[in-house]
């Protein structure tokens, strides 16, 4: 708490904290943003020109064959982020969530997890609903406008896309409570959770809460934030003065930030996450630093609001290149395996666009279905009586 | 307020069915029954363990069941209704507490974004079977905020089931359907009715969640109300009926859906309907069943529609709660007027 002294304190801004009996609030703010120079303290495994680097707690054993299959989740995800992203600049689609430049966070952290492990997005996870083996084409709907996502996610283990930010966090907070409740915490074999959103989200009150109620519940829940720089319009600054990673000390749970436009450094720092979870040492906060190299949706114009030279700047960064060059460097792959995935992907995306177009209209019953699980005769009275008038109009001239 | 009357078994002696409790001793009865046959059945809420709830509804609970099956949670409504959503997809059945009726909007993004509209977003492949339980209303002399009648945003909102009980035999029995519907429900108790007692029968449920039920047949007017109202409702009628003017009471029970069959017939033979409620009238439950009522019965009836309700006003400082509460003189100046129509 302040105290009315030190709003009065003699000392100007500028002068060395150490030698002050007490520092000035201006002082504490100019040491938080300290800690946030460089990247010093960003996990990396691969740089941005191809280079394997160790780090010393974070490393991992990837075969050639795994980094391939790295490689082309990332190239197919993209591939589907750019058809859906033509698709509704053709009408097909009333609106996209560009995933363009966070290939490598989503992959990354979603070959992290197991089967049994349940995942909570945002609406943005494109990559991640791959890796929960979500066909592509069950995305559409909720961007079409027919359905508000088709995939069951009691199988897959894929909550819906949540669209009110941040109301997720706590849903998954109380499905790892449940986890651990059922017993499923405490050795290797145990399930995790893990949570999606972004740095805007950080904002909520529902993120605080998710915060506060999985640690004091001990939850084996790894808070996944991919900080894309960008929440629609407002920088990330505007979220927080502190590097988004370094709340959760303030939690009393380990908080990490990670190249999230390396696929590599996020796969070890998730694995190492969840198995932190699964042991009963969660939750743990990641911060995936990355940035979002297309428009907040198709309605936004980033124009408006940053400078292309930030986006030209983050291209050097391309999570896919650095891993085509790695796997070139290291003669893990060659020219007929990087064909053999672009036709993939081209096949992948015709498929996207015709299952689009073709895509039907739901009936008008299903305005009124599974409102309830156990029916409302008000509603149903309500329903029967509008498809009667719909009826109505069957055969004429409407 | 009084401490809550603890057991009051025995007072029916000879018959082990038949109780005499508080709502708030049934409803904690009712809990009990719902944690003993469903071990998925979970309690959560702000100091609902080891204090037992500040009405004690879940009191000896926690230490029965344990602290995995009754959370004395952290201090955050949106919290405890977040996390219960997770917990139901978990395959769990949660019981969350808000602590007073004011104090459920934190929550309500929760409620109204995930808990109502889950089931439709997934088609039916996710079913949120929680109740949240708030003490409702006013006439305790409380500060701001503990005495609100928040119920028709609820009714408002599709996805939700939305009930109240004015009894104690509701209150243990209506309690436990609640728990066990696999629609969410938001349940209603009326906090000034807690140390109310009644004769309760624990072997049979008296009916179904979702029904109306008729309270006290009648013929010259209908008077509607639910929960804390009721109380109020048949001492109209009650004296009413001293001047030889029979009422019919309703006790509407469910808000969402409403079931308003009774109402209709009862509205055909008496051609007069008093609706009652302490919550405002704009846009409200009342409104509603006015609204209904003159579509359904639109040649039965012999007045107009009336309502008796809660001003349209913050809930007022607690020394004017007895003006701004319907009461028994209220109801009756508008029977006499729908009488004298």
């Amino acid at each position: 708490m302040s105290s009315p002294e030190q709003w009065t304190h003699p000392e100007p801004a500028s002068a060395p904290a150490a030698t002050a009996a007490k520092p000035t609030a201006e002082q504490v703010i100019a040491g938080l943003r300290a800690t946030d120079q460089g990247d010093v303290n960003l996990v990396q495994l691969l740089t941005p020109e191809g280079e394997r680097v160790q780090h010393p707690d974070f490393d991992i054993d990837i075969t050639a064959e795994e980094l391939r299959g790295l490689y082309r989740d990332m190239v197919l995800i993209r591939r589907v982020d750019r058809e859906a992203n033509a698709l509704q600049r053709k009408g097909q689609l009333g609106i996209w969530v560009p995933l363009l430049g966070q290939e490598a966070a989503q992959i990354g952290a979603g070959r992290a997890m197991r089967p049994d492990d349940m995942a909570f997005p945002s609406y943005r996870e494109h990559g991640i609903a791959w890796t929960r083996g979500i066909h592509p084409t069950d995305l559409l709907g909720i961007f079409r406008g027919t359905d508000m996502g088709s995939w069951d996610p009691v199988k897959h283990k894929f909550h819906p896309y949540t669209i009110v930010i941040g109301n997720q966090v706590l849903n998954a907070t109380g499905y790892a409570m449940g986890q651990k409740f059922d017993g499923k915490v405490g050795d290797s074999d145990g399930e995790a959770t893990m949570c999606f959103f972004g740095d805007g989200a950080t904002s909520q009150g529902d993120v605080h809460e998710g915060f506060v109620w999985a640690a004091v519940y001990d939850a084996p829940l790894v808070f996944f934030c991919q900080n894309n720089q960008w929440a629609i319009s407002e920088p990330t600054e505007r979220q927080s003065r502190l590097p988004l990673y370094q709340r959760a000390r303030g939690y009393g749970f380990p908080g990490i930030r990670v190249d999230g436009n390396d696929v590599l450094a996020t796969l070890a720092v998730t694995r190492w996450a969840l198995e932190e979870c699964r042991q009963g040492n969660g939750p743990i906060l990641i911060e995936a630093f990355t940035y979002r190299m297309d428009a907040h949706t198709t309605s936004d114009d980033p124009s408006r609001y940053r400078l292309s030279d930030e986006l030209e700047l983050w291209k050097l960064k391309d999570p896919i290149e650095r891993v085509k060059v790695h796997l070139v460097k290291q003669q893990w792959a060659d020219s007929s395996f990087f064909e053999s995935i672009e036709q993939e992907s081209e096949a992948l995306a015709v498929e996207l666009r015709e299952f689009c177009v073709n895509m039907p209209d739901p009936p008008p019953e299903r305005i009124f279905a599974n409102v309830y699980a156990e029916g409302n005769p008000v509603l149903e009275a309500q329903r029967d009586e509008f498809l009667a008038y719909v009826e109505g109009f069957a055969g004429g001239e409407h | 307020m009084a401490a809550p009357t603890m057991n009051r078994a025995g007072s029916d002696s000879g018959d082990s069915a038949v109780q005499t409790l508080t709502i708030s001793k049934a409803l904690n009865m009712g809990l009990r029954a719902a944690m003993e046959a469903n071990p998925k059945v979970l309690m959560m809420g702000e100091d609902i363990g080891k204090l037992g709830g500040v009405f004690r509804i879940t009191d000896g609970l926690q230490k029965d069941f344990g602290e995995q099956r009754v959370l004395d949670t952290p201090l955050a409504e949106s919290g405890i209704i977040g996390t219960a959503v997770g917990l139901a997809i978990r395959g769990y059945r949660p019981v969350c507490e808000i602590q007073f009726d004011g104090f459920i909007f934190p929550g309500f993004d929760q409620i109204v974004s995930q808990v109502a509209k889950l089931h439709y977003r997934t088609q039916g492949k996710n079913k949120l079977p929680m109740v949240i339980r708030v003490p409702f209303g006013g006439g305790i002399g409380a500060v701001e905020h503990h005495s609100e009648s928040p119920e028709s945003y609820f009714a408002h909102t599709a996805g939700l089931k939305v009930v109240s009980c004015s009894n104690p035999t509701d209150a243990y029995w209506m309690i436990q359907q609640a728990i066990d519907c696999d629609d969410p429900v938001l349940f209603f108790e009326p906090k000034r009715r807690y140390y109310e007692k009644a004769p309760v029968d624990t072997t049979k449920a008296p009916g179904p969640l979702f029904e109306s039920r008729v309270l006290r047949t009648g013929t010259a007017a209908t008077l509607v109300g639910y929960g804390p109202m009721i109380r109020v409702c048949l001492d109209a009628a009650n004296a009413a009926a001293e001047d030889g003017t029979e009422l019919e009471v309703i006790d509407l029970r469910t808000l969402s859906p409403l079931d308003l069959g009774p109402v209709y017939d009862s509205v055909r033979r008496t051609g007069r309907l008093v609706v009652v409620s302490e919550a405002p009238s704009e846009s409200s439950i009342t409104s509603e069943i006015a609204a209904k009522v003159q579509q359904e019965c639109f040649y039965s009836l012999q007045a107009p529609v009336l309502r008796v309700t809660g001003f349209d006003t913050p809930y007022p400082p607690s020394k004017l709660e007895e003006e701004f509460l319907p009461d028994l003189d209220r109801v009756l100046h508008a029977v006499d007027r729908s009488l004298a129509w």
